[in-house]
């Protein structure tokens, strides 16, 4: 028992010290906040696209790139600070790490998107089903979070930089094949098979059903299947860090 | 004597090199031991695997009896680790670090925030207790590294050349805490390369060279382990060549450093009395001399020339 305490408590003090450290590193700033700002600018202005049916996709590519711009900074920046291997000398487990990271990026998406979100409902005027709405505030931007975290537990003596630039060669044909730009019912056979692998395809569902009660898949199984990628996310995260454990960090 | 770490067969090998090769010993409760080597020898993998910071392939760890790969977090909270250098957050303030360490350990607030003023104290740190430390020098950095592992006020403390490149006032700075600490009960595993250092301050050391375990006892007793060789070192006021009048027979090797030289000997009396008479003879003033016995140093060259 007093263990377990030792663990949430140490979980819970990586958290706050990602927030306080990461959130205002360069890179985060520049992936999470600016980006998602231009690829709306470059997409919305001179295309006349119909704001009230795009806003879902606009707002869920806004969660995703915050919530997942914070994870691949962390490991490699604190592997080159030397401060990883300090941390791991704290009474912490591995998992413990990869959860307070994915907590440190899950709130940093959500802290930025509930501004962008209550600005777009009120100007749009939809009638929303907070529910569902809340629910998918909340586990997407975990889901992608853990994805973060994900693209950066591989890494052993890579910068951050190139962590960053390797996980935007992930996150942009994921951004790509999710609907966001074409919806999904208008996209060809391939391009409905290609956005079941993406998980922001079931944010963007998720969102259009609660601002305008349109949907592909059922509800259920959108949460359903944003769950499955946080696990399948955090498992694989274990799994590569627990495996540098073995080869050295 | 109760044992506070035990290395039971480690092993590690980095692809197909060896880094440290079934690798057994204890330290016992209450002892500063010091863990030797040349670069590369394993002590940093050696100290990593102890600490529960890598796996290995074979073996165990044992920290006050509890295997660190099967009950990390009971095993850690008895432990502190001073990695090498610089592992502080370098965004946070001396004062933000040494709290956040102290954190992990469930230490009350008002009892953390005393014992990190009082670590602030000990390391002179309290004038810049509030600035970030990405600006401090590299011996305030290590203070605050340092601080941070002793904040909990550990069992066993592990340092990893605690001194490495810092100045005499850091060095004595640390050297003096790593003592008091260790007065007040906490086990001490340090490795290091500096056998001054290890002289100094290990009740026992080990020397490992290549992954291997070549020699352990304590610092006078290895010294006394090896040949009876010492030097005598000597010089004169006038310069003049020595090496002439010398009896050869007990002369191991010569050398001049400076104005000095250095006579290895296997009979440091008959070589004195030797240099005594060359003063008389020529009428020089002998301006020092002294007789170096066989160091750690030699100790440690010793065991690791003969591995390799």
């Amino acid at each position: 028992m007093k263990l377990n305490i030792t663990i949430i408590r140490s979980t819970f003090i990586v958290a706050e010290k990602d927030i306080k450290i990461y959130y205002k590193k360069p890179p985060v700033l520049i992936f999470g906040l600016l980006f998602p700002i231009f690829m709306f600018i470059s997409f919305y202005l001179g295309r006349n696209l119909d704001l009230h049916e795009f806003f879902g996709g606009f707002l869920a590519m806004s969660i995703f790139f915050t919530s997942s711009s914070v994870g691949p900074m962390i490991t490699p920046w604190e592997k080159t600070q030397g401060t990883y291997e300090k941390l791991l000398s704290y009474p912490i487990t591995v998992g413990g790490i990869i959860f307070a990271d994915v907590i440190a990026g899950m709130i940093f998406g959500i802290i930025i998107n509930i501004f962008v979100a209550v600005v777009g409902i009120i100007l749009l005027g939809y009638s929303v089903n907070i529910i569902i709405f809340i629910l998918a505030f909340i586990i997407s931007p975990f889901c992608f979070s853990s994805l973060g975290v994900f693209l950066a537990s591989p890494s052993r003596g890579t910068t951050p930089s190139n962590v960053m630039m390797l996980s935007s060669l992930v996150r942009f044909p994921l951004l790509f094949i999710s609907g966001i730009f074409v919806p999904l019912n208008k996209l060809p056979l391939i391009g409905k098979i290609l956005s079941f692998f993406s998980p922001i395809t079931y944010l963007v569902d998720l969102l259009n059903y609660s601002f305008r009660a349109t949907h592909i898949l059922p509800i259920y199984l959108d949460f359903i299947l944003l769950i499955i990628f946080c696990f399948l996310f955090i498992f694989l995260s274990n799994i590569f860090l627990k495996r540098n454990l073995r080869k050295g960090f | 004597m109760e044992k506070a770490i035990e290395a039971i067969s480690l092993t590690k090998k980095f692809n197909l090199n060896i880094a440290v090769n079934n690798l057994s010993f204890s330290v016992y409760k209450g002892e500063i031991f010091g863990f030797l080597g040349p670069n590369g020898a394993g002590k940093t993998t050696t100290l990593r695997m102890l600490t529960g910071l890598l796996i290995p392939d074979k073996g165990q760890s044992l920290i006050n009896g509890i295997d660190i790969s099967k009950e990390p977090i009971r095993a850690k909270l008895d432990i502190g680790v001073i990695p090498e250098m610089g592992n502080i957050y370098l965004d946070l303030t001396a004062k933000q670090n040494i709290i956040l360490a102290g954190k992990f350990y469930g230490i009350n607030s008002s009892e953390l925030i005393s014992r990190t003023e009082n670590l602030l104290k000990i390391f002179q740190l309290q004038d810049r207790e509030n600035d970030i430390a990405k600006n401090f020098s590299k011996g305030m950095k290590q203070r605050i590294n340092i601080a941070s592992a002793l904040v909990h006020e550990p069992k066993i403390l592990f340092i990893d050349e605690p001194t490495s490149g810092l100045d005499v006032i850091s060095q004595r700075l640390i050297k003096k805490v790593i003592r008091d600490i260790n007065k007040k009960g906490s086990t001490i595993f340090l490795t290091t390369h500096d056998m001054e250092e290890a002289n100094n301050l290990c009740n026992r050391v080990a020397i490992i060279n290549k992954g291997s375990l070549v020699a352990i006892d304590k610092p006078e007793i290895l010294r006394l382990s090896i040949e009876a060789k010492k030097t005598v070192v000597i010089s004169f006021d006038k310069d003049i060549d020595i090496s002439p009048f010398l009896n050869k027979e007990h002369i191991l090797g010569i050398e001049k450093v400076a104005d000095k030289f250095n006579i290895q000997t296997d009979n440091p009396d008959i070589i004195i009395k030797d240099l005594v008479d060359i003063a008389k003879k020529y009428d020089l003033k002998i301006t020092m001399l002294e007789i170096l016995k066989a160091s750690l140093e030699d100790v440690f060259l010793k065991f690791t020339r003969e591995k390799d």
